[in-house]
């Protein structure tokens, strides 16, 4: 086992953005994530690693800094919270447009507008259903612990690049803001110009000698060429579907009920299932690690396998619960528990919730 | 004497550059755009930096510009074309970047990220056209519009009082200490063409340089369209009109002011 440190969540994001080979941080402040930027800035990776952190004079701008670096071919990551995602999302639908990867981490705060600062889970739809303008999506991965925030950085690269396709890490503020244990991974080095420019040979860092020029847009003026153009992006979306669903099933082999939550909800549902289980009733926790994709099949397995009712429980106003209901369509019980505008809901909530709105209701 | 004796190789004093595609320009008969493609894509070709030069295409009637200029290009939304040349710049140091804007991309919607590309001092190279018009949305005001001139969104004229003051962003950049080169040109007749090469180039240089600061290009051009006027008539309008407001000339070399 490495050296387990004792870290805030965002600082673990930090840590591992170094770590995982990045070229470039572009970002702004925004509460409750600003430890991601001050971290960077207090161990100046560019003596390090050489990586690039710059920030920038608005989320506008850190967004198209990453389309940029992006389109180059290298590994660039931006950090935010609601608010600033919100303003990200013109440059997240150009770049989904455009096909490049990138990572962006959205550490959620309560909304609408100015909100608060306290963890939340209410940009699920922003995140899981494009959020800017057309037909796009986002791979979204969901933390639910310090450990996750910085494991699942290298993995959404893997996903970014892979997928030519964006990618966000949805944490919320208590995740951001908690300490807990972190184990890291060894560094993984920064590729250089060369490995770059053999391993993404549509990346425009400066035509080849005796090649063809690149481009990259999300422009074209031709709408049949913009139909077909869409229609490569949906079966890229459905291959994503098929292939890289990911979540974590805890006590559903024998579940009557079970509670789907991730992120913070997800700590408090697991407290909620071990009580509910103390007090007779075969209860299971599904955590979705991807929201898009959703774990849809998963869902609709349980179902055949007898489930006779889901509780999602979100710091939302039951957005997770639409995903549930299309994938068990009707067949059984599916209800929503949560709190909104910062508050975390307990997990002696989340038991009274299920045995009113699901078992007795 | 044959054409083909004509056209002999030593013979040859100009040609277009292998920098422009062979695809046919889209813009209006007598627009500025496809002379100053033409200008950026033949420094670029005698600086011999055609394999290193990554160019960010604007929105506006040029955001095909991509499609003329025969190198790697990144198409930017509507103003953001700083900021994606500075992360390209940033991790690629060695590459040649250069942003291409018309006055509604870079003085409108893009003003914060072109205010702070310039004062970071971003090693890149701005080509700023400006026709004082929205030309691809169908002549509309800019920020540029000088005052009295009718466009589909002043149609009885600018009206300062109503709509505030023509933008002079580029003398507003060249404050800044961040830029190093600030020049306004035209490419109306063959020697202004000839001096916005020198200016050109000479930003290009700059970057190649490594000179500390970013090198900003105005052009002063005619939307002949969205003006509703002949070309001829387009650019005498322009030397009679445009060029007492935005007047000819370098504002700051090698980052020092000189008017
Ligand atoms: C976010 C956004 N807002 C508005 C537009 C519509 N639009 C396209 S081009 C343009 C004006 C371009 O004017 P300018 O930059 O002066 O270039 P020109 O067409 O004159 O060359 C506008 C408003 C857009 N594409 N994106
Ligand atoms: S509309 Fe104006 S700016 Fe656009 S191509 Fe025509 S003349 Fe040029």
């Amino acid at each position: 086992m490495g050296e387990l440190k004792l870290m805030k969540g965002n600082e673990a994001l930090a840590e591992a953005i170094i770590r995982a080979g990045t070229d470039g941080y572009f970002g702004y402040p925004i509460t409750p994530q600003s430890e991601v930027l001050e971290y960077l800035m207090a161990n100046k990776p560019w003596e390090k690693t050489g990586m690039v952190v710059l920030q920038a004079e608005s989320e506008v701008a850190s967004i198209n800094m990453l389309y940029g670096g992006g389109g180059t071919g290298k590994k660039v990551v931006t950090s935010s919270s609601s608010p600033g995602i919100s303003l990200m999302q013109e440059g997240l639908s150009y770049i989904a447009g455009a096909e490049i990867p990138i990572l962006i981490i959205n550490v959620v705060r309560g909304g609408p507008g100015l909100g608060d600062i306290q963890p939340s889970q209410s940009d699920y739809f922003q995140a899981t259903k494009g959020g800017g303008h057309g037909d796009y999506r986002l791979i979204v991965l969901a933390p639910s612990s310090v450990q996750e925030m910085a494991d699942f950085v290298p993995v959404a690269y893997d996903l970014a690049f892979k997928y030519r396709n964006p990618v966000m890490i949805l944490s919320d503020g208590a995740i951001g803001q908690m300490m807990e244990k972190v184990e890291f991974f060894e560094p993984i080095p920064r590729l250089t110009d060369e490995e770059v420019k053999a391993r993404y040979p549509w990346a425009t860092n400066g035509k080849p000698k005796n090649g063809e020029r690149r481009i990259l847009t999300s422009l074209d003026l031709d709408p049949q060429r913009l139909e077909d153009h869409n229609h490569h992006l949906q079966e890229k979306y459905r291959e994503i579907t098929e292939k890289e669903v990911r979540f974590e099933k805890l006590e559903c082999d024998d579940a009557d009920y079970v509670l789907v939550a991730y992120g913070t909800s997800a700590r408090v549902s697991l407290k909620a299932m071990k009580l509910l289980r103390e007090k007779g009733h075969k209860v299971g926790l599904l955590r979705p690690i991807t929201l898009w994709p959703f774990p849809t099949k998963e869902i609709q397995n349980m179902v055949d396998r007898g489930v006779k009712g889901f509780l999602s429980v979100e710091m939302s106003a039951g957005q997770m619960v639409e995903d549930i209901r299309l994938a068990v369509n009707g067949k059984v019980k599916v209800e929503y528990y949560g709190r909104l505008g910062g508050m975390i809901h307990s997990p002696e909530e989340v038991v009274d919730a299920l045995e009113h709105k699901i078992i007795g209701g | 004497m044959t054409l083909k004796d004509i056209i002999k190789p030593e013979n040859l004093v100009y040609q277009k550059t292998k920098l422009m595609t062979d695809k046919p320009l889209s813009y209006c008969p007598g627009c500025g755009h496809g002379t100053t493609h033409r200008l950026i894509m033949e420094v670029i070709e005698e600086l011999g930096k055609e394999n290193v030069t990554v160019g960010v295409a604007p929105v506006g009637c040029s955001v095909l510009a991509y499609e003329f200029m025969n190198v790697d290009m990144q198409e930017a939304a509507h103003g953001r074309a700083p900021a994606l040349a500075t992360a390209i710049k940033r991790l690629w140091p060695d590459n040649v970047v250069f942003t291409y804007q018309g006055d509604g991309d870079l003085a409108a919607i893009g003003t914060a990220e072109t205010i702070h590309a310039c004062n970071r001092g971003e090693q890149i190279v701005i080509i700023f056209i400006n026709n004082g018009i929205y030309g691809m949305t169908g002549g509309q005001m800019a920020p540029t519009t000088l005052e009295g001139m009718k466009t589909s969104t002043s149609p009885y004229g600018r009206d300062l009082s109503l709509m505030g003051h023509p933008l002079k962003i580029t003398e507003l950049v060249a404050q800044l200490p961040g830029t190093y080169y600030v020049t306004r040109q035209a490419v109306h007749t063959p020697s202004a063409v000839r001096k916005a090469k020198r200016a050109i180039k000479k930003a290009f240089q700059n970057q190649i340089d490594k000179a500390p600061g970013l090198s900003f290009v105005e052009v002063v051009s005619n939307c002949n369209s969205g003006w509703k006027m002949t070309p001829v008539d387009a650019n005498n309008w322009m030397e009679e009109n445009m060029f007492p407001f935005y007047p000819i000339g370098d504002i700051k070399v090698d980052g020092q002011l000189v008017k």
